[in-house]
């Protein structure tokens, strides 16, 4: 599994790529009351915003970490978007994407870069 | 800006998993370990309690009351000992300067006012009031929910006897509290000042209760969301009316025309005409369809298309006990009230329907 600067995680399934958020991010955000995701099948580029979270506390965005098309989102969210403070690294990822280019995945940090950088 | 200042019970909320943030010039506990949406929910099912020291105490000679009179539409001099009333400080253009409370009790009026405007506030009464007392050596306390009384009887049992506004002073273990059966939330509840030094033991005390946990000030805001109740900066400000804010009630019967002491406040005459012949403006309950909350500063339109802007949020999020978002907005008065209104949400209009205030119903003890 792989880390962004922006609390994401990245985790490889066969071509696909499927991203959450992690823990430490939902537990600072608050609880979440609302998800608002990309259609399926839309094209993205790395560092667009695609997905919107919105906790108790305030509006965040969550970037596409990498450039490819996005294959799946979880609707589940959608209904049910405390799923994020309950299951933030399994049942609650966001989208799953097909990169175009893999290699983008080298830039993030691994499991023990990301909690240094947490603290 | 200056440093942060820290209420007297920093370390307490250190200790209860406090996240601190910036308010009003003081580092306050937005959240304890529970979260929001929990302690929201714990404050309507049992007790939560509130530290609230960052708000101005003041004291006023009982003289000063027709003083007083002269900046507020309320009436002051018909208050009774030992009751409280809420209170508008209003401008000459009829908007209002700050909300507050003002209690009367044996030997003085007991005034309280908001954190972001007690510097004001003073130097407003003290150009209208000789006498004015800022009280620097107490900390300020709620105790808000269905089990506040149980809870707080069990140290000062004469709490049971008193009903909604009613005030007290009462000793605890050798200091005075100075308490109230008021709140914020739209429960039942208390607000209690105690001496600083004393504040941790009494907090600490009721702290140990099974019933009651710590609240932050982001549950303290969802919670006087639903309840309808304005804040000062977003749903009330120097533009905005009392009749506007929906605050005509707190025009007292006196005050009002035709009234013993009719007028006689800043901007009387533009808040009693609005009383007489309506507001260009009215403050509305707003229920957003779906789940995207629209939050303070949201445009408001008519139409999902085109259309004209009507108004805007003035206080917006998620209420934890509705289950879905609430908002309250202020909208031009020519808006039929059944007219679905549209928030411009990340340049989107989504429908919102107005609905009445409060949306969550007080149960006070009256």
């Amino acid at each position: 599994m792989k880390f962004t600067e922006e609390h994401e995680w990245l985790r490889v399934e066969g071509d696909v790529v499927v991203v959450g958020i992690t823990e430490h991010a939902a537990t600072s955000l608050g609880d979440v009351v609302f998800v608002e995701l990309p259609e399926a099948g839309t094209t993205v580029v790395k560092d667009d915003e695609i997905v919107v979270i919105e906790s108790v506390k305030a509006a965040s965005d969550i970037m596409a970490p990498l450039d490819g098309e996005l294959v799946e989102v979880n609707e589940a969210l959608a209904d049910n978007p405390g799923m994020v403070n309950d299951d933030a690294m399994g049942e609650a990822w966001f989208f799953k994407i097909k990169p175009s280019d893999l290699s983008q995945m080298d830039d993030y940090m691994d499991e023990a870069a990301y909690k240094d950088m947490i603290g | 800006m200056g440093d942060l200042k820290n209420l007297p019970l920093h370390a307490l909320h250190e200790a209860h998993g406090g996240k601190f943030v910036p308010f009003a010039g003081y580092d306050m506990p937005v959240q304890y370990a529970a979260g929001v949406m929990a302690e929201h929910l714990h404050t309507r099912a049992k007790a939560g309690l509130f530290d609230v020291s960052h708000m101005g105490q003041v004291l006023l000679p009982l003289s000063a009351d027709t003083a007083l009179e002269t900046l507020v539409p309320v009436d002051v001099q018909g208050l009774k000992q030992g009751r409280q009333r809420y209170g508008l400080f209003t401008n000459d253009a009829g908007g209002v300067l700050d909300d507050l409370m003002i209690a009367r009790r044996a030997g003085d009026l007991f005034l309280v006012v908001n954190a972001s405007r007690k510097d004001h506030d003073i130097a407003h009464m003290r150009a209208a009031i000789d006498g004015v007392v800022e009280v620097t050596d107490r900390a300020l306390l709620a105790l808000q929910g269905p089990l506040a009384e149980t809870a707080l009887a069990r140290m000062v049992p004469s709490v049971a006897e008193m009903k909604f506004m009613d005030v007290a002073q009462v000793e605890w273990d050798g200091v005075e509290l100075w308490i109230s059966r008021s709140g914020y939330t739209g429960e039942d509840g208390f607000e209690i000042s105690v001496p600083s030094d004393a504040a941790e033991d009494f907090a600490a005390a009721l702290l140990a209760m099974d019933e009651v946990l710590p609240i932050g000030l982001g549950a303290r805001d969802s919670l006087r969301m639903e309840a309808g109740m304005p804040l000062y900066g977003n749903d009330l400000d120097e533009d905005i009316s009392p009749i506007e804010a929906g605050m005509t009630w707190a025009v007292n019967k006196v005050r009002r025309a035709g009234g013993d002491r009719e007028g006689g406040f800043p901007g009387a005459d533009r808040i009693l005409d609005e009383m007489q012949n309506g507001a260009p403006r009215r403050r509305v309950g707003l229920r957003p369809e779906g789940r995207a909350p629209m939050r303070g500063g949201v445009l408001l339109f008519d139409a999902e298309t085109g259309g004209n802007q009507v108004g805007v949020i003035t206080s917006g999020g998620f209420g934890p006990s509705i289950g879905a978002p609430i908002a309250m907005g202020l909208i031009d008065n020519a808006v039929p009230a059944d007219a679905t209104l549209f928030g411009e949400v990340r340049g989107k209009r989504l429908p919102a329907t107005q609905t009445d205030l409060p949306f969550h119903k007080p149960d006070y003890k009256r």
